[in-house]
C-alpha cells in the first residue's frame, strides 16, 4: 500500500517545483497544497510545522522541510 | 590518502560546468557541494542563457544535472567544505565529512544572501522572516509586511509583494532607493507602499512567529507591527573556507584571466570571484575556462 503524501507549496518557489518533480519522476502520487492561496492548508502547515518556509512534504505523518532528498527517499523506501 | 587530479568545490552553473570539462578531459576528479544548482536553483525566469529562450532556473539546474551526472561524477552532496590548505604540492581538502586531497582545487562555491545581523533574524528565519522572496511571498496575502533593502533585488520582491500583501513597507538604509527607475516609481506610485530610506533596522521581534520590526531613523527608534520580513540586502561570498587566498573589499576571490588565485593550483570560477558581472552564462564560462587552464597546468608539472 502506497504512503499517503502531501505537499504544501507556493506556485513559485524553486524548491517545490524540485519536489514535485522528484515525487514524479519516482512515480508518487501525491497531493499538492498551494498554501498561497488555500488559507486553511497554510494554517495547516504551520501549525505542523511551527515555521513558514515551504516546501513541506507530508508523508504519513512524518514531516519532512524542504527538499531533502535523502530523508524523501528513506521515507519511501526508494 | 587518494590523490584527485581535481576537486571541484560547488555545484552551481560554474563548477557542474567544470566537472562536464573534467569529465571529457578524463581527468580522476571529485566534486563536493552543499547543494545542486546555487542561486540558479532560485531563480525564477531566465530569458539570457543561450539556447533557451525561456526556461525556469529549476528547470535549467535539472538540465546542468542531468549533464554532469551523464559522466557518473563522483559526487559528495550536503558537504560543507571547512578548509583548504596547501601543503608543498597538493591541496588539503577538509570538509564536515573528511579529508580529501588533489593536485588542483576549483572553489566554485558561490554567493549567498546577506543577512541582517541583528537580534530576533536567527529565531524567526522561517517564522516571518525570509530571504526568498519568491518561495515564501504567496504565504503573506493580505498580511502587513517588509522588504528590507534599496537594490533590484529588494525591489523586485517589492513588487511581487505589491500584488498580494495589504502593505508592504520597504526599508533602506541609504538615502534613496538604488535599482532600476522603472521598479522604483511603480512601488512609489503604490498606495500600499511606504518607502523609509535612511532607516536602520534594529531588532526582529516575535513570539511564534514575527509579529513587528524594530527601526531607527532620525534618531529615533520605532516599532512597526507586522507578520512578514524580507531580507533582500545583497550577497555575500561563500569564501569563509580559504584563508590563504586574495580576496578583494567585498570578499571575492581575486583571479587573473586563468582563473588563478594567488596560490598555485588552486582555481576559482563564478560568483565567488571577482569576475565583472554576476550571471549564469558567465559562471558556466568561467567554469570551462578554469577547467581548461588547470588541464594545461596538471600537464605542465611533474608530480613527484
Amino acid at each position: 500500500m502506497a504512503k499517503s503524501v502531501r505537499v504544501y507549496s507556493t506556485p513559485t518557489c524553486p524548491w517545490c517545483i524540485r519536489v514535485k518533480q522528484f515525487l514524479k519522476d519516482s512515480n508518487i502520487v501525491f497531493e499538492d497544497y498551494d498554501v498561497g492561496t488555500d488559507q486553511v492548508r497554510a494554517e495547516e502547515m504551520i501549525k505542523k510545522t511551527g515555521q513558514m518556509g515551504v516546501p513541506v512534504i507530508d508523508i504519513e505523518g512524518e514531516i519532512i522541510v524542504g527538499f531533502d532528498k535523502e530523508k524523501i527517499k528513506s521515507s519511501l523506501g526508494l | 590518502m587518494k590523490i584527485y587530479d581535481l576537486i571541484i568545490i560547488g555545484a552551481g552553473p560554474a563548477g557542474i560546468t567544470a566537472s562536464v570539462y573534467a569529465a571529457r578531459k578524463q581527468m580522476d576528479f571529485l566534486v563536493i557541494t552543499q547543494d545542486i544548482g546555487g542561486q540558479a536553483a532560485w531563480s525564477g525566469d531566465i530569458e539570457n542563457y543561450t539556447g533557451y529562450q525561456f526556461i525556469t532556473g529549476p528547470q535549467l539546474t535539472q538540465k546542468f544535472e542531468e549533464h554532469m551526472r551523464k559522466y557518473n561524477t563522483s559526487l559528495k552532496e550536503k558537504e560543507e567544505v571547512l578548509e583548504i590548505k596547501k601543503s608543498g604540492e597538493i591541496i588539503s581538502v577538509k570538509t564536515v565529512k573528511g579529508d580529501y586531497q588533489a593536485r588542483a582545487v576549483i572553489i566554485a562555491s558561490g554567493k549567498r544572501s546577506r543577512e541582517l545581523g541583528v537580534s530576533g533574524e536567527k529565531e524567526f528565519k522561517n517564522k516571518g522572516l525570509t530571504y526568498c522572496a519568491t518561495c515564501d511571498g504567496p504565504l503573506f496575502s493580505g498580511k502587513v509586511v517588509a522588504v528590507i533593502g534599496g537594490g533590484n533585488s529588494a525591489l523586485d520582491a517589492g513588487l511581487q509583494l505589491v500584488k498580494i500583501a495589504e502593505k508592504v513597507y520597504i526599508i533602506n538604509n541609504t538615502p534613496k532607493l538604488n535599482g532600476d527607475a522603472i521598479m522604483r516609481k511603480k512601488l512609489e506610485d503604490s498606495k500600499r507602499v511606504s518607502i523609509f530610506n535612511d532607516t536602520k533596522v534594529t531588532a526582529v521581534l516575535g513570539d511564534k512567529f514575527v509579529n513587528a520590526i524594530k527601526i531607527k531613523r532620525d534618531g529615533t527608534e520605532e516599532i512597526i507591527s507586522l507578520q512578514g520580513i524580507f531580507v533582500e540586502i545583497g550577497l555575500i561570498p561563500n569564501a569563509d573556507f580559504v584563508k590563504d587566498v586574495e580576496r578583494n573589499i567585498q570578499g571575492e576571490i581575486k583571479i587573473n584571466a586563468h582563473n588563478q588565485t594567488n596560490l598555485a593550483g588552486i582555481f576559482a570560477a563564478g560568483d565567488v570571484t571577482d569576475v565583472p558581472e554576476k550571471q549564469i552564462i558567465i559562471a558556466a564560462g568561467e567554469g570551462s575556462k578554469a577547467c581548461l587552464n588547470i588541464f594545461k597546468y596538471l600537464n605542465s608539472k611533474t608530480f613527484s
